[in-house]
Parts: C-alpha cells; sequence; structure tokens
C-alpha cells in the first residue's frame, strides 16, 4: 500500500469503529431514554452522520466539485445522492430510519475503492516487475576504469563489459569472455545460452557466469530490450472490440439507470401506487448499482494481464485487440522454412552399401567437399565427427549443379546427385528419404549415399497438434520448396493442407484466398520467420513473427512476436488468449447479470440497499479478482 | 511531437476516460491519451506550440481530476 492508501485505510478503520459503537449505541435504547420518541430519530441520525462523513467527505466533496462541472453522471456524485437520500428519509416520520444503511453504503463503498485501488496497484507492480528487463547503465571502460554509462549514450562499436550477475544493456556480439546467459526474461525459456567470442548478445538477457566484454552493434534505442518496451509500453493503446464495447456501455448504462430511478421515485407515487418514501428508496437502491466499474476496470485489466502473462513466455502480444483476434483463430497458415523446420540444412541419414562403414562414406564425402562453402557441404562437413587432412586431397573439380570430384589418398571420390553419377556412368539408386540426396562413389564403386534436409523442428509436430487441440480446423502449410519434400514434412506433422513451389507473392495470394473462404467471425494467422514474409504478416488477422530475438523486420511486421523459434508457442499463446476471453467475459456477464438481477429485485421492492452495495462493491471485488487470474499463466 | 508522461494517482478506470475526453477538447491536442492500466498520459501537438498545449492539459487536469498529476 503506498501512503495514501495506508491514510486512506486508517479513516476507514476509524469509521467503521465508530459506526459499530452508533450502532450498539442505537440498539441498547440509550437514545430512547434521553431524547425520547421521536428526538431518538433525530440524535442517530446525527450519530451515524459521524462515521458516514468521517469515511465519506472526499466523495461528497467530489461529487459536488463534479456538479460544479456540469458533469454528474459520476461514481462519487452517486453514492453520495444514495447515501443522502438514505438519511434523509428520516424526514418521512411514517417509515423505519435507514440512518444505518446510509452509513454502511458510504462505508462499504469505500472498503470497495480501497481495495480496487489497491488490486490495480498490485496487478500493475507484478506486471512492471515482469517487465523488469530495462538495464540501469552500461559498464564502459575508459582510461583503464570502469565507468558506468547511460545505455543510451553508448555509441555502436563501443566495448561494453558485462560482469556476471548484470544485464546485457546493448545488442552486441563477444569479443572475450566465456558464459552462461540467462534468456527467461525475453524467452520465457529456463535452459541458459551458452555464449563465446564471437557469438551475438541480444539485450535483456542476464549474464549469470562469467565476465563478458561484447562489442555493440546497436545504439541502445535499436537494441532488442529498447524495442520490446516500446512495444509492450504501446500495446495497451490498441483496444480490443470488447474494450470499446464495455467503454460505450459504460456511457449508456450510468445516465439510463439514473433517470430510472428518478422515473422510480417519483411516477408511482403520483399515480397513487403507494407511499413516497417507499419509492424514493426503492429510486437509492438503483443509484447504489448504477456505477459500472466493475466493467470499466476489470475488462481492461483482464487484457492487460493476458497480455503481460504471455509476455513472461516470450510471447509479445502487440495490442489487446490482437489478443482478441488470436483467440478466434480457426486457420493457421504457416511458411515451412524457418517455422516448423530449422531453415539450416542438415545431414538427416547416411546409407551405405552393405558391407560399407557409414563413417567411411561420409569421411570421403566430408574430404571431398572440404574446400566448398556451398551450404550441403557445410553441413556434410558438419556431420563428420573426425579431423579433415587437406594434404590428402587434390584434384578438387567442382561440378556446377551437379557435385563434386576430388582425389582423396589417391582414390578418386565423386559426391553429387544423380546426373553426376550418370555423367560419369556410375550406378546408384534412389533412397525413400525426401531431401537432397548426395551418391558417393570411390574409385567407380558406389558406397552409399547422404540424406541432407532441412531439419523438422523437435516440437513442431507438438505444435500442430495443439493447435488441432485448441480448436483450430485448418492447419496449412506455404513453402517455396519442393512438392514432394513439403508433403513428407506435412504428412510427418498432420498438416491439412500443403502448397508448395510458392514464390513469395503466391504466398500472399494464398492468404488472401485462404482469408475469402474463412467464415464469419473466423480468423486466420500466418506464423513466419520475418524474413521476406511482411506483406503476408501484415495481409493475416493476425501475424505472428518467430525466432525474433535480434530481427527488427519481424518486430515490425508483426502482430504477435515469439522470442524464440519454438512453433509450440503458437499453440500456448492461444489457449492464453482463449482463456482471457472468457475471463473477460466472465466478468461481463456476471457483471451485467448481477445489476440487472438487482435492479429488476429493487424496482419490485425486494432488494435492499445492503443488497445493492454488494451489488457494486461486492461485484467489482470479484470481477477484479478473477481479472487477475488472467496473469498467471503455466510456464 | 508526441510525448508520453506519467499519471499519478489515477484510480479509476471510469475517471481515465473521462480524463482523456475532456483533454482531447483542448484547442492544439490532436491527439491524447489516458492508460490507466500504465498511468500513462500521451499527448500529441504540433512541435511549435506543444510546451503551451501541455500547460492547458495540466491546468485542465488538476481541474477535472484534482488527485491525479501529470509527472512532467
Amino acid at each position: 500500500m503506498n501512503k495514501k492508501q495506508r491514510r486512506w485505510r486508517n479513516r476507514i478503520v476509524i469509521a467503521l469503529v465508530i459506526f459499530f459503537a452508533a450502532l450498539a449505541v442505537e440498539q441498547s435504547g440509550l437514545l430512547a431514554a434521553l431524547f425520547g420518541t421521536p428526538g431518538d430519530v433525530y440524535a442517530s441520525f446525527a450519530l451515524f452522520l459521524v462515521p458516514y462523513l468521517v469515511a465519506g467527505y472526499k466523495t461528497l466533496l467530489e461529487a459536488a466539485r463534479n456538479i460544479r462541472r456540469g458533469d454528474p453522471f459520476d461514481e462519487a456524485f452517486l453514492m453520495a445522492v444514495a447515501s443522502l437520500g438514505a438519511f434523509a428519509m428520516v424526514f418521512f416520520p411514517d417509515t423505519d430510519p435507514h440512518m444505518a444503511e446510509g452509513a454502511a453504503v458510504m462505508l462499504f463503498y469505500q472498503v470497495g475503492e480501497l481495495f480496487q485501488s489497491y488490486a490495480v496497484g498490485q496487478s500493475r507492480k507484478s506486471i512492471a516487475a515482469m517487465m523488469d528487463i530495462a538495464p540501469e547503465y552500461a559498464n564502459v571502460e575508459k582510461d583503464g576504469e570502469l565507468v558506468e554509462l547511460d545505455p543510451a549514450e553508448v555509441a555502436p562499436g563501443t566495448t561494453i563489459v558485462v560482469k556476471p550477475g548484470e544485464r546485457v544493456p546493448i545488442d552486441g556480439v563477444v569479443t572475450d569472455g566465456t558464459s552462461q546467459l540467462d534468456t527467461a526474461a525475453l524467452t520465457g525459456e529456463s535452459v541458459p545460452r551458452h555464449v563465446e567470442p564471437g557469438a551475438e548478445v541480444i539485450s535483456g538477457c542476464v549474464n549469470m557466469t562469467g565476465v563478458l566484454h561484447v562489442r555493440t552493434t546497436k545504439p541502445y534505442g535499436e537494441s532488442t530490450v529498447a524495442r520490446i518496451l516500446e512495444l509492450v509500453e504501446n500495446a495497451s493503446e490498441k483496444k480490443a472490440r470488447t474494450e470499446n464495447f464495455i467503454t460505450r456501455f459504460a456511457r449508456v448504462y450510468t445516465p439510463v439507470v439514473t433517470i430510472s430511478a428518478v422515473l422510480l421515485a417519483v411516477v408511482p407515487p403520483l399515480a397513487g401506487l403507494g407511499a413516497w418514501s417507499d419509492w424514493i428508496l426503492r429510486g437509492l437502491t438503483f443509484l447504489v448499482v448504477s456505477c459500472p466499474c466493475a466493467l470499466v476496470i476489470s475488462v481492461p485489466l483482464s487484457f492487460f494481464g493476458g497480455i503481460g502473462g504471455a509476455s513472461r513466455l516470450g510471447i509479445l502480444v502487440k495490442g489487446s485487440n490482437y489478443l482478441e483476434l488470436l483467440a478466434h483463430v480457426d486457420t493457421v497458415v504457416f511458411d515451412k522454412t524457418g517455422t516448423l523446420t530449422s531453415g539450416i540444412f542438415n545431414v538427416v541419414a547416411v546409407h551405405p552399401e552393405a558391407g560399407v562403414d557409414p563413417d567411411y562414406v561420409l569421411s570421403m564425402a566430408a574430404h571431398a567437399e572440404s574446400f566448398s562453402d556451398h551450404p550441403i557441404a557445410v553441413s556434410v562437413r558438419a556431420a563428420y565427427s573426425g579431423e579433415i587432412d587437406r594434404e590428402k586431397i587434390d584434384e578438387v573439380r567442382e561440378e556446377s549443379g551437379h557435385g563434386v570430384s576430388a582425389r582423396v589418398n589417391e582414390h578418386l571420390v565423386l559426391v553429387g546427385n544423380d546426373k553426376l553419377m550418370a555423367a560419369h556412368g556410375a550406378s546408384w539408386h534412389d533412397c525413400d528419404l525426401t531431401g537432397t540426396i548426395l551418391h558417393v562413389t570411390v574409385d567407380g564403386a558406389y558406397v552409399g549415399h547422404i540424406v541432407i534436409a532441412d531439419v523438422v523442428k523437435d516440437d513442431a509436430k507438438d505444435a500442430v497438434d495443439g493447435l488441432h487441440a485448441a480448436g483450430v480446423r485448418h492447419c496449412v502449410m506455404l513453402t517455396g520448396d519442393r512438392a514432394d519434400v513439403a508433403q513428407a514434412v506435412g504428412t510427418r506433422l498432420g498438416i491439412d493442407e500443403v502448397h508448395a513451389q510458392l514464390l513469395p507473392e503466391d504466398k500472399v495470394a494464398e492468404v488472401e484466398r485462404l482469408l475469402a473462404g474463412e467464415k464469419d467471425g473466423a480468423r486466420l494467422a500466418f506464423v513466419g520467420d520475418g524474413i521476406n514474409d511482411a506483406p503476408v504478416l501484415m495481409r493475416a488477422d493476425v501475424g505472428i513473427a518467430m525466432g525474433a530475438m535480434g530481427s527488427d523486420a519481424a518486430i515490425e511486421a508483426a502482430d504477435v512476436v515469439l522470442m524464440d523459434d519454438r512453433p509450440s508457442k503458437i499453440a500456448q499463446a492461444m489457449r492464453l488468449a482463449r482463456r482471457t476471453m472468457r475471463i473477460v467475459w466472465q466478468n461481463i456477464v456476471f457483471a451485467i447479470g448481477v445489476k440487472v438481477l438487482i435492479l429488476v429485485l429493487a424496482a419490485v421492492g425486494v432488494a435492499n440497499m445492503w443488497l445493492a452495495v454488494f451489488g457494486d462493491v461486492g461485484v467489482a471485488m470479484i470481477a477484479i479478482l478473477n481479472a487477475m487470474r488472467a496473469m498467471r499463466v503455466e510456464r | 511531437m508526441r510525448k508520453t508522461f506519467r499519471l499519478d494517482e489515477i484510480d479509476c478506470a471510469n475517471c481515465a476516460r473521462k480524463l482523456q475526453d475532456e483533454l482531447a477538447k483542448i484547442d492544439g491536442v490532436d491527439a491524447v491519451s489516458v492508460n490507466f492500466m500504465t498511468q500513462k498520459l500521451t499527448l500529441t501537438a504540433a512541435d511549435e506550440r506543444f510546451d503551451e498545449v501541455l500547460d492547458r492539459v495540466v491546468a485542465l487536469a488538476a481541474r477535472v481530476e484534482p488527485d491525479c498529476e501529470i509527472v512532467r
């Protein structure tokens, strides 16, 4: 609690003590003994006025101020009228006095307001803590001494020192030192990342073990951490449709209920349907539930909590509107490379001929390819665990588009596709795996083949299954890759629809076609790695970019940014979005439902003011507690 | 120019909405947003008039919501 809230609490406690003392005095019959009848009524009026004013004088002042400003439809005003009205019932001698109720309305209203203020403050704090990734300083070496500078003052190309326990303040490249980095604040991933000289480091990570010297590659303002903070801070500016609906509803609700209250208090008694006091009391009860606070606070709080919870998982949502759209996604379109697959070519299998050691096949291929920097050659060398002795290699000839021939250890080695084999009259046989097949012959004899493919990510299958389980009807994969490769990946992952051999502009057209086929209210999400797919990201209802650590283009173009490159985060994001929307609607239905019920009961004279107070502050409290659930996420 | 200010003691979402509606009416304010959750006020106004407009925003805010304070 802050200072203001503590003072507020103390005031309420004092008022409560006085209130119960007053109640005890009234019940004891002391007043009647001292002042007689009807003097006791006026005495208890004065008695209850004390706790009432102690608790509510600020509200009364605020109400007066609103009236002066000509904008009376305000919570404070309505509460003031309702509670003062209850006191005023003393002037109708034939009714039960309602002084205790008047004071109680104000007291409970204050308790509820204080609780709201506290709860909102708490959730603000916990979200701020979640987003507490801003580095405070950067260590820069100057004349042999380390100086702490504001990260914003450090120019790109400066060498900064990051000590264990400190946060990397600016994006850069490690020049000296090895360490483990904790990326949890950025990605939600708890396994630390190992870094050594040459590795890129992203600002916002925490250095865990060793001292690192980092050459900065960007100014602070363009570093990952600054961009993320900017993005999250602006997230609440883009409002969801539900939020706008609530705002509009609030504008109408209060005046309508207030006018109804006046009509209810005046019309029936004029028509001769009962006593004035009875109907005025019903009108006052109306006023107590006329504040839309429960909705106005809990709905944005739920969205805010949902966005905050998502960011803890490394999922950045750029606005509550996107969270809302995400909850209605029923088609997810994936770009294959870099999204479902790692985008890095790898040896996935080595198939030697009978009697040949697979390592021998790899070794020969790695040696023959040792002078090439073609991605395929790189992946073959990466898969070979032994040493490459370049002394043993000569007569290397690249045969463009086909492969390579070389003399390794005095043996003629051919490594390449079936065209190379055919050109040299070698025999070979096909493979039932899909991918790029490298055949290998040694001195004209076929020793086997190596299969190279873009590797499907570990959690790609989980990602697609998770989306189906979360209610996504349709998973589509788009790729520029060959049809057989695409189909194989699609079938393995359980993708519903595969479109291959697409140019970037074809992808936009394909997404347009899918968008046109969407049912009303259903949304389409596109998932890409942010490279070359900005137009599609923008065209889709929800553009999701992944592996965005350090990629500015992706952060710009997408609506939802996944900090790491795990596709299973998409299903997680959707579950979270749906849960947030469920909480939002629970609050809307609950708050409006209870209020309408109390209004009806009050109109027919069943609900008393105590119930109405619950309808105001009680409902608001429950709605806020419910909204705070949106923040809690499973890691 | 667009600038963001911290808003202290903005306690109710309805008040934030009202404050925003009122501030938007000020002459010279191109756009203004009061964010209840993040306690931020974002003001957009012409560069050459910014300080003058900000003064008016602060003055009006003090009248509409005396409890809350714009930290400049």
